[in-house]
């Protein structure tokens, strides 16, 4: 089972993502900063990403493209602070839906095993985040898995 | 949807909006376990267990196989899936993304060494 933990608590504009990775600091760094390799991961599986510009440093700017057979979808943002192998804070925007932007924050913490990615996003509305991560279920449906998946979490 | 999924799907939700059914597949997500291992944690009946067990395998979210004179339940790893993707393709593909990542950091440490 995954070792993925997703929290996107309720009426919050908040989503977090903790995942370990068997890597130094620096591997993750690396594979989050170079671009060419930063396209080997960054577009689903099943869509066609170009990464057009993906300046890792203070005041570098960002901007990728994902296409399907329905059209082309476009994200851009700003690095805010740069700390290598510690802290990535950068801003981040789909382009559909301008002015929406949201604050991220990515932080890499060494572990016995490898290194934590803790990855925190605020989104400027609940209902930004919400039409981000796509919930479109009723909500005591999301309740119940979402409480079946934190005890998948803790159990794995 | 095919109605058949619907119904299946159905199935799958009532089987997991209880909280000992819920316990006791996360419990096998971590592997297989028998009836006795799968009731030890909580404070009901044998019978009791049993019917939580039967309700998860008519819901085709476990399976049992026979092992000698053990009958040890399994997680159907894929009808967990297809309730979460229908559920939540963000954490699908969050996932997918780390998978991609993973296989990278790997070639990144093969051309380092």
């Amino acid at each position: 089972m995954s070792d993925t933990v997703i929290n996107t608590p309720a009426g919050t504009p908040f989503v977090e993502v903790t995942r370990e990775f068997d890597a130094t600091p620096s591997q993750l760094f690396r594979i989050l900063s170079d671009r060419d390799l930063v396209t080997q991961w960054l577009g689903p599986r099943d869509l066609d990403a170009t990464v057009e510009q993906y300046d890792v440093r203070l005041g570098g700017t960002y901007r990728y493209i994902h296409r399907d057979d329905n059209g082309e979808y476009a994200f851009r943002g700003v690095f805010h602070t740069v700390d290598p192998d510690k802290l990535i804070i950068q801003t981040f925007e789909w382009e559909g839906a301008p002015g929406e932007v949201c604050l991220e924050k990515m932080s890499l913490e060494p572990t016995e095993k490898g290194v934590r990615l803790h990855q925190q996003s605020v989104f400027p509305s609940v209902e930004s985040r919400d039409q981000y991560v796509g919930h479109g279920m009723e909500y005591g449906i999301r309740d119940s898995m979402d409480r079946l998946a934190e005890l998948i979490a803790k159990e794995g | 949807m095919a109605v058949d999924d619907e119904a299946q799907l159905d199935r799958a939700f009532a089987a997991l909006a209880d909280p000992v059914r819920r316990a006791m597949i996360a419990r096998l997500s971590r592997g297989p376990a028998t009836v006795n291992e799968l009731a030890e944690p909580f404070p009901i009946t044998k019978q009791a267990v049993s019917r939580h067990i039967q309700v998860l395998e008519t819901a085709g979210l476990i399976t049992r196989t026979r092992d000698g004179q053990r009958r040890p339940c399994h997680l159907v790893p894929a009808a967990l899936e297809a309730l979460t993707s229908w559920i939540d393709e963000y954490r699908l593909e969050t996932e997918r993304r780390f998978r991609r990542m993973d296989a990278l950091l790997k070639s990144v440490q093969e051309q380092e060494q």
